[in-house]
């Protein structure tokens, strides 16, 4: 019974999350675009994703004829379960966890690198060259960025000797781990920007080029799935960048650690969303030399430095 | 335990026979990384969680991307008639006949196989990388050699000089 509530938790926090962030990123963009954003329906424009919602649901949901039926649908279900399902390893509190796995970080690492298919066959069923250069595009970006944002997690592995989300929060009741895993830290910042290819790595759907990319033939509730699935992904993001680096629900005794932890991660989704405002998108052969010139070299480095401090500290 | 083991095993095989009969190229890739999904349940069943993470990450994750990415790039995802003429049916006569055989030698071998008790403590990847990194090393080793010839044999295909500075000014 207490397995239904925490998942039915887990569930609800993540989702809430994401459908609230549509409204506190529009009214942060225009905060620091010196305008007043949504603010009509509702107190602050609260009620405005509600409207959209029901906007959405009430779209005619159009599945294009030349296109390839099966994966055309099945494509916006990836993505909205590889990213509900690292949810379940991701600790919110010190009992509050759907389950504690001995491979929690590859588990996650495994989830985002079969979120790629949800993009790349959403593009190609689309039978649209717009989707599918967007399509080509989010392959080649994803994969890439993949590598390192494995190789910049094991540092942090090798410091609480362990692949479980939760004993890497306990191991950094001493110190939290963007001191000593700085590099990582950045590395796996920059990977997770790209991998939930929000602005500015936002490539693959661009809308001044692409006319949104890989979603251009959705519509409904089919495009509500990516769009919702953008929103879980930079809360997946930023929650697990507070839960490796930040020390995740550790914090002062006088508020539950529930409380840290999501502070923590609304601290990194304003960052996600302040990068949006402030940033213009690179070209794409600058992002690809980027990643394999610059962040692959220095996320190798860091591994061998730590795994060599470690062994002298031994 | 045994019923996650025999539904994904029935899984394994029906995406894997349905990989291999299929016509659209993308549809068969699809059924593929089904297939590696289920086998890497049933490593994490065998008490080898981290061979089941990689298995996800390495070849559903990695390897079958770059697959679809070729698929897509050369457009041969859609179903042609060129497929059904190299599908006959008598095309499958010698493989079926090859594979009875090996069936029959599988069965044969089961009846000697030690079954992994569920009892056992299941293999970190902690022990994997001690064991890797000594009783294996020969064979870390020799996969290192294999990969460092790829790079190699990949920078040599893709380090053509640049003809063209820029679309509009072509080098004389």
């Amino acid at each position: 019974m207490k397995y239904v509530f925490i998942i039915a938790g887990v569930l609800l926090i993540a989702l809430t999350i994401a459908a609230g962030l549509i409204w506190v990123e529009r009214r942060l963009l225009s905060v620091w675009q010196d305008r007043l954003g949504p603010n009509r329906v509702g107190p602050f424009g609260l009620g405005q994703v509600i409207a959209d919602t029901i906007k959405l649901f009430f779209k005619e949901d159009w599945v294009p004829p030349f296109s390839d039926k099966p994966v055309f649908i099945l494509a916006p279900g990836i993505l909205m379960i590889t990213i509900l399902l690292t949810f379940a390893v991701v600790p919110f509190g010190p009992d509050f966890y759907v389950f504690d796995s001995n491979i929690g970080v590859l588990f996650f690492l495994g989830n985002s690198s079969l979120g790629v298919y949800s993009i790349v066959l959403g593009g190609w069923a689309s039978n649209n060259k717009y989707s599918l250069i967007g399509a080509m595009r989010a392959s080649a970006q994803m994969l890439t960025y993949e590598v390192f944002m494995g190789l910049s997690l094991m540092g942090v592995v090798m410091m609480a000797d362990s692949f479980s989300f939760c004993k890497i929060v306990e191991a950094q009741r001493g110190g939290w781990f963007f001191i000593p895993q700085f590099i990582g830290f950045i590395v796996f910042f920059i990977a997770g920007i790209a991998e939930t290819h929000r602005l500015p790595f936002d490539i693959p759907e661009a809308e001044g080029e692409l006319i949104a990319g890989y979603h251009s033939e959705y519509s409904g509730m089919k495009f509500g799935m990516f769009f919702v699935g953008e929103y879980l992904g930079i809360t997946l993001i930023s929650a697990l960048i507070s839960t490796l680096f930040f020390g995740g629900w550790l914090g002062p005794s006088f508020l539950p650690p529930v409380f840290w932890f999501l502070f923590k991660t609304f601290f990194f989704i304003g960052v996600f969303i302040l990068l949006r405002a402030s940033l213009p998108r690179p070209r794409y052969d600058q992002l690809m030399e980027l990643g394999w010139k610059i962040l692959l070299p220095l996320a190798l480095l860091n591994l061998l430095v730590t795994g060599a401090i470690l062994i002298f500290l031994k | 335990m045994d019923v996650f083991f025999y539904i994904a095993a029935v899984v394994a095989i029906i995406s894997t026979v349905m990989a291999i009969s299929g016509r659209n190229a993308i549809h068969s890739l699809l059924f593929l990384i089904l297939s590696l999904l289920a086998i890497s349940v049933v490593f994490y069943l065998l008490n080898a969680p981290f061979i089941a993470a990689l298995e996800v990450i390495i070849y559903a994750g990695a390897i079958m991307v770059l697959f679809i990415f070729v698929t897509m790039m050369l457009n041969i995802g859609i179903e042609r008639e060129t497929e059904k003429k190299w599908l006959r049916p008598r095309m499958w006569i010698v493989p079926s006949i090859l594979a009875a055989i090996l069936l029959l030698d599988l069965i044969l071998a089961v009846k000697n196989i030690r079954p992994v008790s569920n009892g056992e403590e299941p293999i970190l990847p902690k022990q994997v990388g001690i064991s890797l990194f000594s009783t294996y090393l020969l064979g870390v080793e020799i996969a290192a050699i294999l990969l460092m010839a790829g790079v190699i044999g990949a920078y040599h295909l893709g380090s053509q000089k640049k003809k063209v500075k820029h679309r509009f000014l072509e080098i004389k």
